[in-house]
């Protein structure tokens, strides 16, 4: 185990465990946009900043990335921190000002109106559907483009990709519901991959599932037998 | 040619290469830079082979296109030995009379030598012009005096002497005491000392390891790393292997931008022969020491240039950057201990190991030891490459070496460090160029970028050049970089389009801080640092342009508005003839006027104007 002070508390982590998982563990919050306990932690929405106290000063660091090592002396909610964070959300909500997990974050902050103006997205480029596709589904799907302002995630060459296999997880894990599934009679549409496919409903509870052609381990599972 | 094989065997080759060479003998070195190459170099290199032979001087003379010796305003540069004379703005047409006077008889051409502008008076020599005066060339030294693709030029000079003798004298160890000894640091812009990260890289567990160059130059004027691989590409390897040798590493790669194409060229002759003469490969000299390098073409990014995402890159991915730590030297490429040095900080070290750690500590400041590469580029009259001691003050860098502000205006800030760094005012000149004092005025040394302002740069508008270059240049990984810097962009735009608002200047200042503090990476943590430090020294020109709409250098153009002086206005009608916008109206011998709605506010009339009548406000 390893031993580390949060917010004035010390605490006892699993070795090799980073600040977030630690302080999680320890039941003290801190927010995130761009984390998911089943992937690869990417450190960019910055919501996660805490305070590393040392002996040369303060900095913030991203807690979802940072290991917790013996004798660190960490600030979750300290003012610096929440500057930060209230200056994320705000320059998030001046991007994606329809995101309701944005605005619910802003409202909390106190934040009414960014004071600027930077879009109208509903991605907040977080990244987790992309990390989703690669490394839950390990289809590669689809992956972030161009870079700075101009980044967006896309299937290759910007059209429908068939190593998408309609599979979801994409639209399960995406915090502000920017990837829509559509499901009609026959059909699975995921609309912001171009991905569409053959989708059949299921006769006893109603669901859709892919044809086997698109989903081969549904195939072997399903012993070429329709439900 | 046979391979080297022991540290005597190139001491041998050096001797011989030394004795063939006569003290007494002409040797015309040309500037094959890409600077004097695009002011036409090429074309005087090929008139003076042809024109060489059609005088059947060609075993009396030695032609040599070399790399850059800094004077990159008055390019073409020719020098010509025994002598030293010095030849500015060399042209094909003026290569005859060079043969035929300066070759044969010495004589020189005086319409070739350079004016000193203070004194009016021509100077002959290279060593007494002023520009080079006060320089101190290490890393350049030799970048006039050899061929780069001539890797005898380079041994001829000493050179792979260093190597040697690490290879035959020293244990690794004694090399990183060397090196932290002479307390250098990091030329890439942080300044961390290298010794050190060349030690932690040692102690890393680890059989495998590798040592990277970082030539991914891309600060918009800054072209010291080019104009050192260019010139002088042995002595860049020659560093690495001994830096492979002391961190325990038998591979090497020099990241170097796709847009830097005759280094790389260069670079890769350089290795081609490195190998074939055994000083690359396997055995070096004999020591039993393996060590090669590979060269990675960089596809156009400034982040790759930020050593994680350079990392990235090479490995084949995305050039994003990723948090540190794990440092690179702990961690890097493909999870092994890597080493990243700059081109600068790689050529310094043969230089340490042939002199002495403590020779080298000798130059410069207490915490800034060794010279310091610049380009200075803007509102200079010698525009160039300059080496100076760490020390020098700002004021002798621009003044006495580049030779002042052009035209008669008013020096009014240096951007140093690039996008990444602040600008300084005339009040902080006389600081010395070393690590502190630069980050103590919110700039940084950064990788060597300079850029000269006068009375006539806008600060605001300067300001916004560099947030738009680094807001195109974020990755976008993480929100403060990538949207921060973008917001930043919008509030600068809208001042300077005269529709700033109270509270702009609070915003930018905390949207800076921000940045700084909650970026990923170094691009973004450094990013506001030109907005923040023309905050800082500058207020009031941002004032100026929020609350009175009015941008006090003339240069914002919805802010400004030309109009034609009644009493100057002679009405010669050149205005009228040149305004694109068909703005202008007047007969001929009375005043003309501007329609304001018409006006593109590009100046033109202004530069055309032999009377001064037309003036801006």
């Amino acid at each position: 185990m390893t031993t580390l002070t949060i917010d004035g508390r010390q605490v006892e982590a699993l070795r090799g465990s980073t600040v977030l998982e630690a302080a999680r563990e320890n039941h003290i919050e801190i927010p995130t946009l761009c984390y998911h306990e089943a992937l690869e932690p990417y450190a960019g929405c910055r919501l996660c900043v805490v305070e590393l106290v040392t002996p040369k000063g303060s900095q913030l660091v991203a807690s979802c990335v940072y290991a917790a090592e013996d004798g660190l002396v960490v600030k979750t909610n300290s003012g610096i921190v929440q500057e930060s964070r209230r200056m994320t959300v705000e320059l998030l909500l001046a991007a994606a000002p329809k995101a309701k997990v944005i605005q619910d974050l802003a409202a909390e902050m106190g934040i009414e109106e960014p004071r600027v103006s930077l879009g109208d997205s509903d991605c907040i480029l977080c990244g987790l559907c992309v990390r989703a596709c690669k490394e839950i589904v390990g289809a590669n799907a689809i992956s972030l483009v161009n870079r700075g302002f101009a980044k967006e995630v896309k299937p290759p060459f910007e059209i429908g990709s068939n190593a998408c296999t309609g599979c979801t997880t994409c639209v399960l894990v995406c915090p502000t519901g920017a990837i829509k599934l559509e499901d009609v009679l026959d059909s699975r549409s995921v609309h912001r991959w171009e991905s569409d496919f053959e989708a059949r409903e299921c006769k006893i509870c109603g669901d859709h599932y892919l044809a086997p052609e698109f989903a081969p381990d549904l195939k072997e599972l399903l012993g070429e037998e329709e439900v | 040619m046979k391979t080297i094989r022991t540290p005597a065997e190139l001491e041998e080759l050096r001797g011989s290469l030394a004795r063939e060479q006569d003290p007494a003998r002409r040797v015309i070195s040309l500037c094959g830079g890409t600077g004097c190459r695009a002011l036409g170099s090429d074309s005087v290199f090929e008139a003076l082979v042809e024109r060489i032979e059609a005088e059947n001087m060609g075993n009396q003379v030695t032609l040599r296109m070399t790399g850059c010796p800094g004077f990159c305003e008055k390019g073409p540069l020719m020098v010509i030995q025994p002598e030293g004379i010095f030849y500015h703005g060399v042209k094909v047409d003026e290569v005859p009379e060079i043969v035929t006077r300066t070759l044969t008889t010495g004589e020189m051409i005086d319409s070739l030598l350079y004016v000193d502008p203070s004194t009016g008076e021509k100077i002959a020599y290279e060593r007494e012009i002023p520009f080079y005066k006060k320089q101190r060339p290490l890393l350049l030294e030799m970048n006039e005096k050899i061929d780069p693709t001539s890797i005898t030029d380079y041994i001829a000079l000493g050179g792979y002497g260093s190597l040697s003798k690490v290879l035959s004298q020293m244990t690794a160890e004694e090399v990183i005491d060397e090196v932290t000894e002479a307390k250098l640091r990091g030329r890439g812009g942080a300044g961390f000392p290298t010794g050190l990260k060349w030690r932690i890289s040692r102690e890393a567990p680890g059989d495998t390891k590798y040592v990277v160059c970082n030539a991914d130059e891309g600060d918009p004027g800054a072209f010291m790393d080019r104009a050192i691989l260019e010139g002088n590409p042995h002595r860049v390897l020659e560093g690495m292997v001994i830096g492979g040798y002391a961190i325990g590493a038998d591979e090497g790669f020099v990241y170097v931008r796709a847009e830097y194409p005759l280094a790389a060229k260069h670079l890769a002759i350089a290795i081609t022969q490195a190998r074939e003469y055994g000083l690359l490969g396997k055995d070096i000299l004999g020591s039993g020491f393996d060590f090669d390098v590979q060269i990675r073409l960089g596809a156009g990014a400034f982040v790759c240039g930020e050593e994680t995402a350079l990392m990235a890159s090479i490995e084949g991915r995305t050039g994003e950057p990723r948090p540190r730590p794990p440092y690179p030297s702990q961690s890097g490429l493909w999870g092994k201990p890597t080493n990243i040095n700059n081109v600068k900080t790689w050529g310094n070290v043969p230089i340490i190991i042939e002199n002495g750690a403590d020779w080298y500590a000798e130059l410069g400041t207490e915490g800034s030891k060794g010279t310091k590469i610049f380009s200075v580029v803007g509102k200079i009259n010698n525009t160039g490459l300059v080496e100076v001691p760490m020390g020098t003050t700002l004021r002798q860098l621009i003044f006495d070496v580049g030779g002042g502000i052009p035209n008669d205006k008013e020096f009014k800030a240096v951007q140093i460090g690039g996008p990444s760094g602040g600008c300084i005012p005339k009040e902080h000149l006389d600081t010395p160029i070393d690590y502190e004092s630069l980050t103590e005025l919110g700039a940084m040394m950064g990788s060597g970028g300079m850029v000269v302002t006068d009375e006539d740069t806008c600060m605001v508008d300067f300001a916004r050049f560099f947030m738009n270059f680094v807001q195109d240049e974020s990755c976008g990984k993480c929100v403060p970089c990538r949207l921060g810097t973008r917001a930043m962009l919008e509030v600068l735009t809208r001042i300077t389009e005269g529709k700033g608002q109270e509270g702009d200047m609070k915003y930018l200042a905390e949207l800076g801080q921000q940045i700084r503090a909650s970026s990923l990476c170094g691009l973004g943590q450094t990013a506001p640092n030109p907005v923040l430090s023309t905050l800082r020294y500058f207020p009031d020109e941002y004032e100026a342009h929020i609350r009175d709409k009015s941008c006090p250098a003339h240069v914002c153009r919805p802010l400004i508005q030309y109009f034609i002086d009644v009493e100057t206005c002679n009405g010669c009608g050149r205005c009228l003839r040149t305004c694109p916008a068909e703005a202008i109206s007047g007969a001929k011998k009375e005043r003309h006027v501007i329609d304001q709605d018409l006006c593109i506010k590009c100046g033109s009339c202004q530069e055309v104007c032999r009377f001064d009548a037309v003036i801006v406000e």
